[in-house]
């Protein structure tokens, strides 16, 4: 499947993938994130069950310390 | 349109800081002098003197609430400006009535956490409402890396979005001032394009 990641297009062997799939995947480990699906803002206890589609747009942030 | 005439739309609408030190100070400076009717601000901590190497606080103003120095700063700026203070730790519990009358909000945190649930809070509770966040300040220089990005209609964020604080990267006014008026200007440029009667219907 073909997805769009932080508007670039990312390719995945499978047909679909959960959040934590994807960010094991794309070895995102940085703890402090969020995540969207199609302007979905998805909660860290979903992230085991928020499934990602062919042509999904998803959307994550890095939460950085500082303010 | 003239100063006087973004003046007066400004003046019509409320804007929520969630947080008053380095961003939610300085962003709320900006929005003063710009104009903005109404502010609500929520902080639990006290100024020290360790906050003024970034923060919009005095030194007379060592030890005092820092929503109620904060207040103090913004009626001198200017006088006319509405302000509603919440001396108050944040929670999924008091948001939704503390930012309830908001038409955007400022996340203004330090802490990664404050931040994540700020926004799981406000864009669950009011899904189509601008949140402007901040994320990636520490330091000084990098100017051309710091940079605004649009998540979707309501969801924006400024910063570089990689620069966490640690000891060999301190936040410092510059670099935290710029984007705290980042943020302030992506609320004032929002808030232009919001036509008032639809704000208030």
């Amino acid at each position: 499947m073909k997805i769009t990641l932080n508007n670039r297009t990312e390719e995945f062997d499978k047909e679909h993938i959960t959040v934590t799939e994807m960010l094991n995947i794309k070895k995102f480990t940085y703890r402090m994130r969020l995540v969207k699906i199609n302007s979905k803002l998805i909660k860290r206890e979903d992230y085991d069950n928020a499934v990602i589609r062919d042509g999904d747009d998803v959307q994550m942030l890095y939460l950085m310390s500082g303010g | 349109m003239k100063f006087s005439e973004i003046k007066e739309h400004l003046g019509t609408f409320t804007v929520g800081i969630a947080g008053a030190g380095g961003l939610g100070s300085n962003c709320a400076i900006a929005l003063a002098r710009s104009g903005i009717g109404h502010l609500v601000i929520a902080d639990y901590d006290t100024v020290e003197s360790s906050n003024l190497n970034r923060q919009y606080y005095f030194t007379c103003q060592v030890g005092m609430k820092k929503t109620e120095a904060l207040k103090e700063n913004l009626i001198k700026v200017n006088p006319k400006i509405v302000i509603d203070i919440y001396d108050t730790k944040l929670n999924p519990a008091n948001i939704p009535v503390i930012y309830n009358e908001c038409d955007i909000i400022v996340e203004a945190f330090d802490s990664p956490d404050m931040k994540e649930m700020l926004a799981e809070t406000a864009l669950s509770l009011w899904p189509e409402r601008p949140l402007i966040m901040g994320s990636g300040l520490a330091g000084y220089g990098r100017n051309n890396i710091l940079k605004q990005r649009n998540i979707g209609n309501n969801l924006i964020v400024c910063g570089d979005e990689e620069s966490e604080t640690s000891d060999q990267l301190p936040p410092m006014a510059p670099r935290v001032g710029v984007v705290a008026n980042m943020q302030a200007n992506a609320v004032v440029e929002i808030l232009l394009k919001q036509n008032t009667y639809e704000n208030n219907s």
